[in-house]
């Protein structure tokens, strides 16, 4: 389980993230919602290192992230996996050599013990005779679900996702939402995704923590995130035509 | 002004003291190091000689003119030529034809895997980015610098020598004199002392440029003019201090 207690963030005299206190829980697709530039991927790169909160803490099982000391805080990084809005694949590396950096780097597996985990992942992820290939080759789609494949290689306890549906058509995106949540329930991750698709939010969403202009505005699920009485967030649910007349059905 | 130039070169000395640590994994790092010498090298090699024909040729030429007189002997022509290129020429103009190669090559790399995410992904996974992504470059550019401008220096003589047989501005016996005449070593240990500071400068600030970059596509273009700039201008300077240390 991943807490944070009091995380706010300033960058110069600007502060982007008021006092945030939510959790994301084990085993579950805990979602991170609101509108572009409301603070959800700084509040992302808080919770993975990339950015330090200026007051708060980010608790994993109790241990405090950005306290510990340097060797404790690599062993955490092992644990974490990430997929990144743009992929973030090293263009420089085919996808076998991508899925299998995180190996390279943090085990010591022979070369065909390697092969056949990147293998196995790619497999996971229904990307098949693309081993050869380059990032660049690959269609968007591809490219977020090797992404994935790369964060789930070294058996992640904790799986990042930010935006992975952004760029995606609706019908694949809903193939990575559903990869999301299969791998989240298959090997018991803890996975945290920034989005702002709406289908992902009422399907997915097993905790959901909605941000507005950097406060934490509601906390729930996908059950109640419909019917909720925040204003903010069913401003942001039900900004579009197709989402209000939703509403009125129900 | 000031002030903006003290941070850079704090955050310059604070970044070398990230890219020297010990890198994550060795195996990896010696794979990164092969590659970066055989792309640095090779690629710059065709470059390299064509431009080093090209110089020694010219200043063979120029040398030539210039002592057209019976007072001085011909094979001063070698042995000024050679001086040159050795002491001058190659070290620090060559150099420079490596900080637009080469140093452009690792800012827009850099600066590229920066834009688009990926040194964040290696920072995520607990990867030092910078010791990674840096320290092979630099030290392939320590070893691979050196060798380019033995190379260089040798297309130069060899420029001349074609120039001199061609044109017959002077014999080439009298070159050839010339050329071997005086010869110390230190003027060669001199030149690799000065390519060797040089390929530091370059690796390091290109790469700095590139790795502090904060923006997208414009920023990228900035970064690659700017360390295409600091680099030549810090060696240029270096060039003159060194210059003066050594002779």
């Amino acid at each position: 389980m991943i807490v944070l207690n009091n995380i706010s963030k300033y960058f110069g005299d600007k502060q982007v993230l008021f006092d945030i206190n939510t959790m994301f829980e084990e085993g579950k697709v805990n979602l991170i919602i609101g509108r572009s530039g409301s603070g959800k991927t700084v509040l992302m790169k808080c919770l993975v290192g990339l950015l330090s909160p200026e007051e708060g803490v980010v608790l994993y099982n109790n241990r405090d992230f950005h306290h510990m000391g340097a060797a404790e805080q690599h062993l955490l990084r092992a644990e974490m996996g990430m997929v990144f809005q743009g992929s973030a694949l090293f263009d420089s590396m085919t996808i076998q050599e991508n899925v299998g950096f995180p190996l390279d780097m943090f085990t010591e597996m022979s070369d065909n013990e390697k092969l056949d985990r990147v293998n196995f992942c790619l497999e996971r992820v229904d990307l098949h005779n693309v081993n050869k290939l380059y990032p660049a080759e690959l269609s968007g789609g591809m490219k977020k679900r090797a992404a994935i494949a790369r964060a789930i290689a070294c058996n992640p306890k904790y799986l990042f996702c930010d935006e992975p549906n952004s760029g995606l058509d609706p019908k694949t995106s809903l193939v990575i939402d559903e990869l999301i949540t299969d791998i989240t329930h298959e090997f018991g991750i803890t996975t945290v995704v920034n989005t702002h698709d709406l289908n992902s939010v009422i399907t997915i969403g097993e905790t959901i923590s909605f941000i507005y202009e950097g406060h934490l505005a509601w906390r729930g699920n996908k059950d109640n995130v419909l019917t909720s009485d925040s204003k903010e967030l069913n401003d942001f649910i039900y900004a579009q035509p197709l989402t209000q007349r939703i509403r009125q059905s129900l | 002004m000031i002030e903006h130039l003290f941070i850079t070169i704090g955050d310059y000395f604070i970044f070398l003291r990230k890219v020297f640590s010990k890198p994550d994994k060795w195996s990896v790092f010696f794979k990164k190091l092969v590659f970066e010498m055989d792309a640095m090298g090779i690629g710059s090699m065709l470059i390299v000689s064509i431009v080093s024909i090209g110089i020694g040729s010219v200043i063979t030429t120029q040398t030539a003119m210039q002592i057209e007189s019976s007072w001085v002997p011909t094979w001063t022509v070698g042995f000024i030529t050679r001086t040159s290129i050795v002491m001058e020429v190659c070290p620090t103009i060559i150099s420079l034809l490596l900080v637009g190669n080469l140093g452009s090559r690792i800012t827009a790399e850099i600066g590229s895997m920066r834009v688009t995410e990926q040194i964040d992904a290696l920072e995520v996974m607990g990867i030092n980015s910078a010791s990674h992504l840096v320290l092979p470059k630099i030290v392939a550019t320590l070893i691979v610098n050196p060798v380019l401008i033995i190379f260089s220096i040798l297309f130069a003589l060899v420029g001349s020598y074609f120039t001199v047989a061609i044109t017959g501005c002077v014999s080439t016996y009298d070159f050839l004199d010339g050329l071997t005449s005086f010869f110390r070593v230190y003027d060669v240990v001199y030149a690799i002392v000065k390519t060797f500071i040089f390929g530091f400068v370059m690796s390091s600030v290109a790469s700095f440029y590139g790795y502090k970059i904060d923006g997208g596509a414009l920023e990228l273009g900035m970064a690659n003019t700017q360390g295409i700039v600091v680099s030549s201008f810090i060696i240029l300077i270096l060039n003159v201090l060194v210059t003066q240390i050594m002779l």
